[in-house]
């Protein structure tokens, strides 16, 4: 593992800067947030909830728009990005949802084809008209996440698990050069989350890019992360490998020590 | 079995009855009976004049069997109008309801877009079609035209409405998930708002296409074509045989009609 | 890797030619009627004109001709709604029950009361008055037994489909206490009825309004006769007027029922 990663140079795959976001003025739940990513594999975020760990990945692809600070993210501020070339940027970074949020009534194949949106037409997508190739690669996709047989069947008949596993195929159907995921593995049983946490690993592998997984897991996390970040009261507590992450610093994430047992 | 309670608690108050007698629905019941009362009076109605039109009645249905088809090509060329009016305005407002849906949907669009295409649908549908006839009327001329242009904003007023709630409620969620792959407005729009919404869609349209199919036999009667303009000239000259043919013709109409959008809703499914 | 190009098909064939078949029909039906209807063309584009120019016609509106007789007109016409909703009622309860499958079993029944309630709504209430204008002569008789013939089958539907959603297990209890069957109707189904019933009630008298305002049309009564008379005449700016109070009625009773129907559920 750590072979292939000493391979690749060290490259710039996001840079956060003093980034704020504050939902009503004069309340920040973001104060400040600086992350470098320069390495492929998981990073996982954790922190007590409402601490802002899932505004701070919706501020990465702009589903909300941060008050303050840079994100740099291929060669461009993410944060000043309009129209065109926000949806260009947001195609090269793949999300992956705690509920899933498949389109429901869109079978499981045109739901990983959908990843495909950010690359296409308004008039290509009115016909549905996806390259064979895209239609090849969902299929691929479609095996390496085990749901080959699924492919005709509406998303809504799906399991919980099988829906994740869609998620990420749509995610990585984009072709991302990041993969961001909120909390996926919450609604899930301890196996399949397992499961899931390992696809996102395979993921970020092959495609040799960064994967954010917020999680509120702790030994999950620190089982498949290459490096953990804490947070707590919208600030980064704690930056570093897994093994350093200590009871003291969990206190200091979470508050109070009953829990830790 | 009262008695034997009340001697053993040795109280002798009688307990209130749990079924409590509802004073608002009592005054409610009186309310209705003075308004009838009135309004008899106010619109000069009495039972000698309702029971005079009873004898009335019995001589207009005699007059009107057996019906009389022997005008079939009349009633045919107003059945035809009446049907292309309700093809052509049925397209035309389905089409123009839906982007007018979109954009009225305050979930999707700002509210200075949804504003003012809300208050535009609510004036659609304020007005009885028959005076948005009317008016068409007199502003285009007699004729299928004005009914076309009646029930297009008939059907604006209506199922615009019924689109723009469907949209409303749909998930968010899916609509945010294709955002975020970076898709265009009009993707996002065909790939995770319709999908959600195709099938109420085509309900409404099918209940639009089937409530044009009556109106279009109604704006006739003030003069904007179809079969209506034929049953009120038929009504004036008396010919109540000949209105019998026009009402069995106009309610297989609407009953095929019916069949029809059964059969659309059914495939769409 | 690239053996074999995949495919993936939204819809069966079959699915797929139906749904096709549909599309076909509607293109072909709007072509055909676009060619075949009488329209002239330059009347199309003669109409924004037009309208313009009674919409210039109409203003200034004469108020002053509100309270010599569309004021009087409208209180009728609200009378009509009203009545003819009241009188609905007569004939609506009685086959909503026959027409509810867990109150009446037998399937004449439900024939018998289907029959009445989709003819009431087949015919359009415009045509209902004008066969009460046949038979009872110009007047409000006429506009009051339209809007009440017309609502019948609306009334009448959607209070059976409430009374078939009722919860049964109450009345079954109802029932095993060996009540009768009109103490059942009255302390098991109508409780559970109750707030659907006058929702719909209201529902319907909110359409009434706006249906009663253009029976006169028909002369049935109503701001109808008056709209029609200035009409006739020309005289847009009381035509404004009357239009103008049909409005301001059609939105005050829409917010009624709306508050109202908040309150009931
Ligand atoms: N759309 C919004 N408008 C206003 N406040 C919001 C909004 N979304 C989140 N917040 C607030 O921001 C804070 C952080 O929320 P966020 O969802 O980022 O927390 P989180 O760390 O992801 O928590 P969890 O672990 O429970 O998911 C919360 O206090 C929340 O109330
Ligand atoms: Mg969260």
């Amino acid at each position: 593992m750590s072979v292939t990663q000493s391979s690749v140079e060290h490259s710039n795959f996001l840079e956060i800067r003093n980034l704020k976001k504050e939902y009503t003025a004069g309340n920040p739940i973001l104060k400040g947030i600086d992350i470098h990513i320069t390495e492929p594999g998981i990073v996982a975020i954790i922190g007590p909830s409402g601490t802002g760990k899932s505004t701070l990945l919706r501020c990465i692809n702009r589903l909300i728009d941060p008050t303050e600070g840079k994100i740099l993210f291929d060669n461009a501020d993410l944060c000043l990005a309009k129209g065109a070339q926000l949806r260009k940027l947001r195609r090269q970074v793949g999300m992956v949802f705690q509920e899933y949020n498949l389109v429901e009534r869109l079978t499981v194949i045109e739901n990983v084809l959908t990843g495909r949106l950010g690359y296409m037409s308004a008039w290509q997508a009115w016909r549905r008209k996806f390259s064979q190739q895209d239609i090849n690669t969902a299929f691929e996709l479609l095996d390496a996440v085990g749901l080959t047989e699924h492919a005709s069947k509406r998303a809504d008949s799906l399991s919980g698990g099988q829906r994740q596993r869609v998620g990420i195929a749509r995610a990585v159907m984009q072709n991302p050069r990041i993969l961001l995921a909120d909390e996926p593995t919450s609604s899930l049983d301890p196996k399949t989350a397992v499961e899931i946490m390992e696809l996102l690993e395979r993921f970020s592998q092959e495609k040799n890019i960064p994967a954010l997984v917020n999680i509120h897991d702790v030994k999950l996390a620190s089982r498949f992360a290459k490096r953990m970040i804490g947070m707590s009261n919208g600030v980064v507590v704690y930056d570093g490998p897994p093994e350093g992450i200590t009871d003291e610093h969990l206190k200091q994430i979470y508050g109070g020590e009953s829990w830790l047992a | 079995m009262a008695g034997v309670n009340s001697t053993r608690l040795g109280a002798n108050k009688d307990r209130e009855n749990p079924f409590k007698h509802n004073w608002l629905v009592s005054s409610l019941w009186l309310l209705v009976v003075c308004y009838i009362v009135y309004s008899f009076n106010a619109m000069d109605l009495s039972l000698g004049r309702i029971s005079d039109g009873l004898g009335h009645a019995s001589d207009l249905l005699a007059r009107m069997v057996p019906p009389n088809f022997s005008r079939w090509s009349l009633l045919l060329s107003g059945l035809i109008e009446s049907l292309e009016i309700a093809v052509i305005s049925s397209i035309c407002g389905i089409f123009i309801s839906l982007f007018l849906g979109l954009f009225a949907a305050r979930n999707l669009m700002p509210s200075w877009i949804s504003t003012p295409v809300r208050a535009l649908i609510a004036l659609c549908r304020t007005f009885h079609p028959v005076i948005i006839a009317i008016l068409f009327v007199k502003s285009v001329g007699f004729g299928a035209l004005a009914g076309i242009l009646t029930l297009v904003v008939a059907s604006i007023g209506f199922i615009a409405k019924l689109f723009a709630e469907a949209i409303e409620e749909i998930s968010l969620k899916q609509v945010e998930a294709i955002r975020a792959t970076g898709a265009g407005f009009t993707s996002i729009i065909l790939f995770s708002v319709m999908p959600q919404v195709f099938a109420r869609f085509i309900g409404f349209s099918t209940y639009q296409l089937d409530s044009n199919l009556r109106n279009s036999t109604m704006v006739g009667i003030v003069g904007a074509g179809g079969l209506g303009g034929t049953l009120f000239s038929a009504f004036q000259r008396f010919d109540y045989d000949f209105v019998a043919a026009i009402l069995i013709v106009i309610i297989a109409l609407i009953m095929f009609g019916e069949f029809l959008s059964n059969i659309v809703r059914h495939i769409f499914r | 890797m690239n053996a074999i190009d995949h495919h993936w098909q939204r819809f069966t064939l079959k699915q797929k030619l139906s749904r096709y078949a549909v599309y076909l029909v509607l293109v072909m039906a709007f072509v055909q009627s676009i060619q075949s209807v009488e329209v002239i063309p330059e009347f199309l584009l003669d109409a924004p004109e037009q309208m313009a120019d009674m919409f210039s016609r109409m203003w200034p509106m004469d108020f002053a001709y509100y309270p010599v007789t569309v004021h009087d007109a409208m209180i009728e016409t609200l009378n009509i709604a009203t009545l003819g909703t009241l009188i609905t009622l007569i004939f609506a309860i009685p086959l909503a029950l026959m027409n509810a499958s867990n109150i009446v079993s037998s399937t004449w029944c439900h024939w018998i009361s289907k029959f009445f309630l989709v003819s009431s709504r087949s015919v359009n209430s415009l045509v209902w008055a004008l066969l009460f204008v046949s038979i009872f002569g110009p007047g409000v008789i006429a506009g009051v037994l339209a809007i009440a013939f017309r609502s019948i089958g609306f009334v009448g539907k959607l209070l059976g489909e409430a009374l078939e959603e009722v919860n049964m297990g109450s009345i079954e209890a109802l029932k095993a206490t060996g009540a009768s069957w009109l103490s059942i109707l009255l302390k098991g189904y109508w409780p559970q009825v109750l707030p659907a019933f006058f929702s719909i009630v209201l529902f319907r008298w909110d359409i009434n309004v706006r249906e009663s305002a253009v029976l006169g049309l028909v002369g049935a009564g109503g701001i109808g006769v008056v709209l029609d008379d200035s009409m006739n005449l020309f005289q847009w700016d009381r035509v404004a007027v009357s239009l103008l109070a049909i409005f301001i009625i059609v939105i005050l009773a829409e917010i009624l029922v709306v508050n109202v129907r908040k309150r009931l559920i």
